[in-house]
């Protein structure tokens, strides 16, 4: 504890200092590799891995059945849909997925029943969902326009807050970073596309924004009149604001990501794929990139938009002068 | 302020938040103990509980968008069917222009194909009507719409229900009493309206007399067939089809003001289609209301004079028909509310423009597999809450119990909002939901981090606890506000604008941003106030979490807004200090007096400010 305190309180005076803005072509560089990368892996293997909600189908899902062999499945998919090819998981210890590609409402109803059977489990044991093609498609479709809403309105509430459009634009930028990384991650490592997916997708706006705008209040406050400082720059401010911020960064980081990882690890352990899961999953990834891409991205970009503003560059300058 | 404020301050914070909870709990008891339909868990949703969802899109045949009226027909007619099937605490929502339908269990083939049937608005003469209980009884009808009790005094000299004619010929038109046979006399009178009296799903054959209820199931009616064919060839139909509008509105009075009472206005298609063959809507409707006309003049109380409007074969409407409508443009008035007309100009806009639904997503969860997500969600919620709970007193010692406390004030006030949403709103906590209110307790506690680092800086600037924990508080709670704020903006676009378990999970992610900022304002903000008087916090106790000792880095401690730690050793700036002095800003020159003053008082500081 003390020597977080210490780490804390060096990092406060400026004693120990991380220099998040005067290195930002690495950091720059990072971020464009990352991204570049998010663009090409996931095309590599082959595009995404959508779900049945994507491609329309119907899942089953039974547990705690004895027999687990595939061919029963199979078997019973066969009597009712003779031609259709059926694909069969294993899901934790004793339960299945079973996913085809009909999704009528009436013969999922009836391919449940002859799975049941073909199990001997009663037909209410057993889940299913039927879903229309275009149904995902339709979730992230209106997602996608909650997401454009969304970043409008805060890009907004935040310009008018701050007072200077070009936080907005920083915090925008590095919203878009983790996205473009989130969704790299999920492409890359062939995660199933659903749409919980999809919903932790969207929760990342909110954390990112939420996190760069705490830092970004701080910022605000350091460089407030810093036109009129002797002692130091602007960017060195809004470093010093990062610094100061750091240990707030890395305990909400953590707290935020300790719920999410017991989702992540519960929904996967005990439930096999699914809502839990899918959301966990993609929020752990967003969190993640969110927290670094606040110091690592939002606060350099902003820094570097504003710094060549004519007050800041003369004051500056004027600093340079009375250290030499 | 002083202390005494402070703490009377802080004290009063903390009783209305006890006061709020008290006031959340006793509605739910109350709600609960006087069986006002409260209860003192949350309602789940199908995918914790088993059950089967059904996300219905509906289609329009002439490819033209739903309007908000049509769906929220379509959800009245979704419904009724799915009670008509006998399905108890079934559940019909709009959701962003689709409609999802909950269902305990799961439903059988007949349900589902019927949910996805297109509603089907005709016009049928009525033969006859009484009450809708199955054995007739003579007088005493409680309506107060004069039509019903007109046509109820009618029967009532009919003893027995209709009278089958007793000659038996070919019908003339529809509202021929010859259609009416002894099975049909008998259906009718074996009907109870208040028993499930129709096979859901029922198609009718519009060539044929049927025997229904209002839709209300007061009244019960022997309705004529909805197609005639003449003996010019032609054949009469009327369907909701051949509407072209439907609306609502006040009558208007002879003199030309407007009136009082309401009325709907529906008007007829002049088009007629299969090249002549079929009468168009508005020759068949100048057809229909010329015949009941002359029924009505011949004996006022006769039921025939009257046409039912029939939706899904319940009648919506059976208006006598006062007068030969030949533009096309009739007018049905009665004792309508503003409300009941309303329904009814939506009902035959709605039949006048048949929408059909397709199945997006039907999803059935096993009753097992629904109690093993919710278990696996409170568990993952119980391991993710111990893990913040861990950390953060590794992090912050005894401010933890700050944090613990304020995280369980927090649980409490979602959990007693949930239910009592879930009571008054109808809201049902989903998977997603729980997700939602998992990944909140991470926003929450970061209001405490926000906050306590802030009251750390202020500690670090060389104030003593109680003034750092009042400056503190004021930089903090900007920075809530305007992260809370943009959390909040982020559930309420979402919820708005997106559709299935997005929405429940935006929703429990802005509730529990609302509850996070009134528990940091009324817990954890005077809880921090009380507990910087206690001996253990304000002495910088090393298992404080506050132990200032190591924080005595002295800055200036101007009362200025300009007050930062500057990343600078003595040395430079006094180097720099010729030239800086004549241009400091007034805050600067506040900081150099504060150091000065404090070197001179023997305090020396390691840096400057």
């Amino acid at each position: 504890m003390s020597k977080f305190v210490d780490f804390g309180n060096a990092l406060y005076s400026g004693d120990r200092s991380i220099d998040f803005i005067g290195r930002r072509k690495l950091w720059y560089s990072i971020a464009a590799v990352m991204i570049a990368l998010a663009v090409v892996l996931p095309i590599l293997r082959g595009g995404y891995n959508f779900g049945i909600e994507f491609k329309g189908g119907s899942e089953y899902r039974i547990s705690a059945v004895g027999n687990k062999a595939d061919s029963l499945a199979s078997s019973a998919v066969a009597s009712v849909l003779p031609t259709e090819v059926t694909h069969v998981t294993h899901v934790g210890t004793d339960s299945l997925r079973i996913q085809i590609s009909n999704n009528d409402p009436v013969v999922s109803e009836s391919v449940r029943v002859a799975i049941a059977k073909a199990y001997g489990v009663p037909s209410s044991d057993v889940a299913s969902s039927s879903i229309g093609a275009d149904w995902g498609a339709d979730v992230t479709g209106k997602a996608l326009n909650g997401l454009i809403v969304f970043v409008l309105l805060a890009a907004i509430l935040m310009a008018l807050y701050f007072r200077t459009l070009k936080m907005s634009l920083a915090a925008v930028i590095s919203l878009l970073h983790d996205l473009v990384i989130t969704a790299g991650v999920y492409g890359a490592l062939g995660f199933e596309v659903t749409p919980a997916a999809v919903i932790g997708f969207l929760t990342i706006l909110g954390y990112s924004l939420y996190d760069t705008v705490v830092v970004f209040d701080k910022i605000r406050e350091n460089t407030f009149e810093v036109e009129h400082s002797e002692s130091s720059t602007f960017a060195e401010r809004v470093n010093l604001a990062v610094n100061q911020t750091l240990v707030r960064s890395i305990n909400t980081s953590v707290v935020a990501v300790l719920p999410v990882a017991s989702i992540l690890f519960i929904g996967t352990t005990l439930l096999g794929a699914g809502t839990l899961r899918d959301i966990a999953l993609s929020l752990f990834v967003g969190i993640v990139v969110g927290t670094y891409s606040t110091l690592f991205i939002a606060a350099p970009v902003y820094s570097h938009l504003r710094e060549g503003e004519k007050k800041y560059k003369a004051a500056a300058k004027r600093v340079e002068a009375a250290r030499a | 302020m002083s202390t005494s404020a402070v703490v009377s301050g802080a004290r009063k914070r903390l009783v209305w938040l006890s006061v709020l909870a008290g006031i959340f709990a006793a509605l739910i008891g109350a709600g609960t103990v006087f069986g006002w339909g409260a209860t003192l868990a949350p309602q789940l949703a199908l995918d914790l509980q088993g059950g089967t969802e059904i996300i219905l899109s509906p289609l329009v045949s002439n490819g033209k968008s739903v309007t908000q009226d049509q769906l929220n027909q379509a959800v009245g007619i979704i419904r009724q069917r799915v009670n008509s099937t006998g399905v108890s605490e079934a559940q019909v929502n709009t959701n962003n222009n689709n409609i999802v339908v909950s269902i305990p269990g799961i439903p059988s083939q007949d349900t589902l194909k019927l949910i996805k049937n297109s509603a089907k608005l005709e016009f049928r003469a009525v033969l006859f009507a009484s009450s809708g209980a199955s054995a007739y009884v003579g007088g005493g009808i409680n309506s107060t719409d004069p039509r019903v009790r007109a046509s109820a005094s009618a029967a009532a000299t009919a003893a027995g229900g209709p009278t089958v004619p007793s000659s038996s010929a070919a019908p003339t038109d529809s509202s021929d009493t010859h259609y009416i046979t002894e099975s049909l006399r008998r259906k009718f009178n074996g009907i109870d309206c208040s028993t499930q009296f129709r096979t859901p799903g029922q198609i009718d054959d519009p060539t044929q007399p049927i025997v229904t209820c209002s839709e209300d199931l007061s009244t019960k009616y022997l309705l004529g067939p909805v197609s005639f064919k003449q003996t010019d060839g032609k054949t009469l139909a009327l369907t909701g089809e051949q509407i072209t509008n439907a609306d609502f509105g006040n009558n208007t009075l002879s003199n030309g003001s407007t009136g009082t009472s309401w009325v709907v206005n529906l008007t007829f298609g002049g088009d007629s289609s299969n090249s002549g063959k079929t009468l168009s809507g508005k020759e068949a409707f100048a057809a229909i209301t010329k015949r009941l006309y002359a029924i009505g003049q011949a004996s006022q109380s006769d039921p025939r004079a009257q046409f039912a409007i029939t939706l899904d074969g319940y009648v919506l409407s059976a208006p006598v028909a006062q007068a030969v409508i030949t533009n096309g443009s009739a007018q049905i008035s009665g004792n309508f509310t503003h409300d009941s007309a309303k329904a009814l100009a939506d009902s035959l806009k709605y039949g006048s423009l048949p929408i059909s639904f397709e199945v997006k997503s039907q999803n059935n969860i096993s009753a097992t597999l629904g109690t093993s997500q919710l278990w696996a969600g409170l568990i993952a919620g119980g391991i993710g809450l111990l893990l913040v709970i861990a950390y953060s007193i590794f992090q912050y010692r005894g401010l933890a119990s700050i944090t613990i406390g304020s995280l369980v004030v927090a649980a409490i006030i979602t959990y007693l909002l949930i239910t009592l949403l879930s009571w008054r709103q109808g809201y049902r906590l989903s998977l997603a939901g729980v997700a939602g209110l998992i990944v909140s307790i991470g926003i929450t506690a970061d209001s405490f981090i926000v906050y306590f680092e802030r009251v750390k800086d202020e500690l670090r600037d060389g104030r003593s606890l109680g003034t750092a924990v009042e400056s503190g508080w004021k930089r903090a709670i900007r920075t809530i506000l305007v992260s809370d704020g943009i959390s909040l903006l982020a559930a309420v676009v979402l919820y708005t604008l997106t559709v299935g378990s997005v929405r429940g999970f935006a929703y429990t992610l802005g509730l529990t941003t609302l509850v996070d900022v009134a528990v940091v304002t009324l817990f954890t903000h005077p809880m921090l106030q009380l507990f910087s008087r206690i001996e253990f916090f304000s002495s910088g106790h090393r298992w404080s979490g506050l132990d200032i000792t190591v924080m005595k880095s002295a800055s200036y401690a101007g009362r200025g807004e300009f007050r930062i730690a500057e990343n600078q050793k003595a040395g430079k700036v006094a180097k720099a200090s010729g030239e800086a002095v004549r241009r400091q800003t007034i805050a600067e020159r506040k900081a150099a007096e504060a150091l000065a003053s404090v070197k001179n008082s023997g305090k020396t500081s390691e840096k400057d400010a």
